[in-house]
This record gives structure tokens, C-alpha cells and sequence, in this order.
């Protein structure tokens, strides 16, 4: 990125440079939520519509999972990627497809916990009829995902916040390569370490407006997909 | 209830996804003609990267993917065998890296020099001197706020050889005026802009350092101050991943005519930042 522009001029510009920055940070972050939301939603319904020894005990591991320090899962998966590590010879780490990984485990006890949240209110709203019918487990789970599915966005939204805002995990799997794995904000602590204060506050303030463009977005089509419903 | 629906969503987002992982997966390996260089921040913030890397990437076809760490990171990559080709600048710990057969040998790229960063007011009353020495030893004795990176990176470990060299024991006298910070070179800058703190820092990055608040050079040109940085290839018989081949071609190019040229070349505002020193032996 050239010296002396504002982020608002690179922006303005089309600086291609930026641009594909950004569009990593979204596909990352998007196939990461994708990915946790895939096994997130379904378990987060399976955890609440079972009972079995020890749940009360994963339901606390996966709340309390929610904040899990995004150093620690970055060192892990760091850990696990590494040529001298168990899966080291996928040779995946320093690529984007690490840091989907690792997005993904960040964001999956978030999916996880606030679905089994969602889905336990409506069951008890459900239970006496869906008895009724005699749906069986997995239709439970599906019906239950499908009518809470408004609901359930802002779990998906959650997710999707804590990953596009994360630093830790992606800098250490991902390495921060020029091209091909710097994102949004590995390049605002890359500026501020560079003492380009203002680049990075302005690259800062371009990240805050995509997660906000990505939230209207969210509301947008549930507002349309409610009045469809209705 | 839109069962089918569901179902049908939930496909196709799991086959999205495991299409881009394949893709990224099979981008990875279709792009052959790409090395993974561990290096130092220096070397990156300076922008050295960005005018030297475009000129062997024309000339080879192949990608140079950098990732920037301390010194000592970069090492543990190299041993881990996570990057192709180690690029650094710490002697002794390159020396040794090599020698426990992790690199297959060590070649001089260059040079440049560190300087010593303070505030205008100069608290300890050490502008201008020519020794560095003389100069640690009075910020020590007026225990004027320092900023140590304390990362193990290569300016770490010359910062610790130099307190060494002016007989101090850091490690015995340290107190609160010391701070390790234990982060990069960049926020180690910060910090003692923002402290009034004196640091180390090499010429590189100060140049290149854009938020300098009222910092300025205070001790410059003693020969202690001399910044050597190496570059290796990951040892191929410990880490069969290595790809030895191009990356020994860029080890080439950097110690060549050619990419010794343009590391001389790359200045900012005019000022060179980068020496180049290869012998094109065996160092």
C-alpha cells in the first residue's frame, strides 16, 4: 500500500492491494462461520432436546468455550498444522484454509451455545404437539432449527462478529503474507506497528462499517423474510 | 415446515464449503513455484520485501510468501520445518541453528547498523556520544526509562550483548525503568514514543518508522552497533517438506550480483538502508 494515502483515498482509489485484503477477511470469516454453523447448529439442537449423563457438564464447557483467548486456539491449531505437528503433513499452516479452521473453532461454541439456548425455549413451546405428531428426533431438530431460524441469525451474526474482528488466532496460523494471508485487521496491527497510526485507525474505522454493512444486510433480509412469512 | 428446504440449504452450504477448502487446499499445491521465507520484521516494515521480492518473483516464477517474526521465532519455524528458508539476524543463533543440522548452511546477505532511539530531552545525557557503552551505563546509573523488545528477536539478543559489553548486569540491576515489552520492533517504537523511553532499534525500521512523537537518534556508528543478517535453507533431510529447490534458488538470487544490487538500491528519501556483504561462499 502506498505511503502518505488515507484509507479512505486507498479506498476511493480501488487499491488493489486493499481490496483483495478485504476480500479475504470476508471469505474467511464467512467460511469459518459457514463451517461452524454446519456443526454448531445441529449440536447446539441435539444438546438441547437430549438428556444423557454429563450434558449439564458440556453445556458449561460450551458456554464457558465462548470465550475461549483466540491466542490459545491460534497456538493450538499452530501447534497442530505445523510440519513437525499431527497434521503437519497436509501442509495447511501459513494458509487461508488454516485460519478457516481456526475461525471455526473460535465461533463454534458461540453457534453452539446460543442455538441450544434458542432451541430449548421453543421446545418447550413445541414438545406437547410435536409428541403428538410422533416426529422423530431428527425431524425435531430440523423443525426446531427452521422455526427458530430468525432467531438463530443472530447467533450466526455473534459468530460472525467475533471472527471478523479477531486478530490473535489468524496472525499466528496464518503468518500475515502479503497477498495471501493478510487480512483486515492482521494489516491494521501491521500499520500500527509500522507507526502509521492514521492508516490503521482509517483501515479500523473501514472494518467497523463492513461488520455494520454485513448486520444491516442480516436485518435487512429477515425483516423481508418475516413479512414473506407473514 | 420446509423440511426439504432446510435440508437442502444446509447441502449446499456444506458444498460450498468443502469446495473452497479443496480449492484453497489445491491452490496450495498447484502452486508449486512458492517458498515460505521465516524473516524478521526489519526486514518486512522496512519495505525491503516489497522492492527486492517483485524483482526475483519476475526473473523465477516463483512466490515468495514471507512471514515476519523476531529472530528467534523465525528460527523455531525453520526448526519445526513450517518455512523453507530462514532469513535473519542474529550470528550466533544462526551459527547454531546450522551446526544441529537445521539449516544446511549459512550465507552473509547484509548489513545495516542499529541505533540508539531516546527523547529529545534526553534524560540521561547521552546525546552524541560515540560509545555505546559509555551510553547504556549512564541510562542504567540515572535509571532512565528503557524499553527493551524482549522477544528473543535479533535486536533483542544484540540489545543483551551490548549491556553485557558495557558491563552491566541487566538481568541483576533491572527495575521498573526497564521495560521488556516482549512484542516487535514496531511496538517497541510506540511504546517509547508514547514512555519518552529510550530503545533499540535498527536503522531500517527507525526509517521507516512513521510515529516517532519526540524520539530521535541519540548514539550512532559505533562498530558494536553492526547488524549482520544471514540467510539459510531449511535442512531437506530433516523436514522432507522443505522445497529445497527454489529455495535455494532464492538464496542464489539474494547473494548474487543481481540481488545484491538491489538490496544496495533500496533506500528511503535517499538514504540506503540495507548493505549489501555477500561473499558467495561458504561463511
Amino acid at each position: 500500500m502506498s505511503e502518505g494515502l488515507s484509507a479512505w483515498q486507498l479506498i476511493a482509489s480501488g487499491d488493489a492491494a486493499l481490496i483483495s485484503i478485504v476480500r479475504l477477511s470476508l471469505t474467511i470469516t464467512l467460511a469459518a462461520v459457514a463451517v461452524a454453523a454446519v456443526v454448531g447448529l445441529p449440536l447446539g439442537a441435539l444438546l438441547a432436546l437430549t438428556r444423557f449423563p454429563g450434558r449439564s457438564a458440556l453445556v458449561v464447557l460450551i458456554n464457558g468455550f465462548m470465550g475461549l483467548p483466540p491466542v490459545v486456539v491460534g497456538l493450538t491449531v499452530y501447534l497442530l498444522l505445523s510440519r513437525s505437528g499431527p497434521l503437519g503433513e497436509f501442509g495447511l499452516l501459513f494458509t487461508p484454509a488454516a485460519m478457516v479452521i481456526a475461525q471455526a473453532l473460535l465461533v463454534l461454541p458461540i453457534i453452539a451455545a446460543l442455538t441450544r439456548q434458542t432451541i430449548e425455549d421453543l421446545w418447550r413451546e413445541y414438545r406437547d404437539e410435536l409428541t403428538a405428531m410422533g416426529v422423530g428426533p431428527t425431524g425435531r431438530v430440523a423443525t426446531l432449527l427452521w422455526d427458530s431460524r430468525f432467531s438463530l441469525i443472530t447467533a450466526l451474526l455473534a459468530g460472525f462478529g467475533r471472527a471478523a474482528a479477531e486478530v490473535g488466532t489468524v496472525m499466528i496460523v496464518g503468518g500475515n503474507i502479503e497477498g495471501f494471508t493478510r487480512t483486515m485487521t492482521t494489516t491494521i496491527a501491521l500499520e500500527t506497528s509500522k507507526g502509521d497510526l492514521p492508516l490503521a485507525m482509517g483501515l479500523g474505522a473501514v472494518l467497523i462499517g463492513l461488520i455494520l454493512a454485513i448486520n444491516a444486510a442480516a436485518w435487512g433480509l429477515r425483516l423481508w423474510s418475516e413479512q414473506r412469512v407473514a | 415446515m420446509d423440511l426439504p428446504v432446510l435440508n437442502r440449504r444446509l447441502f449446499t452450504a456444506i458444498a460450498l464449503i468443502l469446495t473452497f477448502l479443496a480449492s484453497s487446499g489445491a491452490l496450495a499445491s498447484a502452486q508449486e513455484q512458492s517458498i515460505v521465507v521465516a524473516s524478521t520484521t526489519s526486514t518486512r516494515d522496512s519495505g525491503l520485501f516489497d522492492h527486492i521480492l517483485p524483482l526475483f518473483t519476475t526473473k523465477s516464477g516463483i512466490e515468495v510468501r514471507v512471514v515476519a517474526q523476531g529472530t528467534g521465532q523465525a528460527l523455531d519455524a525453520g526448526r519445526r520445518g513450517d518455512a523453507d528458508v530462514v532469513f535473519v539476524h542474529a550470528r550466533a543463533q544462526e551459527e547454531e541453528f546450522v551446526q544441529q543440522g537445521f539449516g544446511v548452511r549459512r550465507f552473509d546477505v547484509m548489513y545495516n547498523d542499529f541505533v540508539l532511539i531516546g527523547p529529545r530531552s534526553d534524560p540521561a545525557g547521552i546525546k552524541g556520544s560515540p560509545d555505546i557503552a559509555v551510553a547504556l551505563t549512564s541510562i542504567q546509573s540515572k535509571k532512565a526509562a528503557f524499553v527493551s523488545r524482549g522477544d528473543k528477536s535479533g535486536t533483542h539478543f544484540a540489545e543483551l550483548g551490548l549491556w553485557k559489553a558495557a558491563g552491566v548486569d541487566i538481568a541483576a540491576v533491572r527495575g521498573p525503568w526497564y521495560k521488556e515489552i516482549g512484542q516487535g520492533m514496531g511496538a517497541a517504537l510506540n511504546t517509547a514514543s508514547a514512555m519518552d523511553a529510550y530503545v533499540l532499534s535498527d536503522r531500517a525500521t527507525w526509517l521507516a518508522f512513521k510515529n516517532r512523537g519526540g524520539l530521535e537518534i541519540v548514539v550512532e556508528g559505533d562498530k558494536r552497533l553492526f547488524n549482520q543478517y544471514g540467510v539459510m535453507l531449511v535442512n531437506p533431510a530433516r523436514h522432507p517438506s522443505v522445497k529445497a529447490e527454489p529455495g535455494q534458488r532464492f538464496i542464489d538470487w539474494l547473494i548474487s550480483p543481481e540481488g545484491q544490487q538491489a538490496i544496495g538500491e533500496y533506500n528511503i528519501d535517499g538514504q540506503q538502508l540495507f548493505f549489501p556483504n555477500a561473499k558467495q561462499k561458504r561463511s
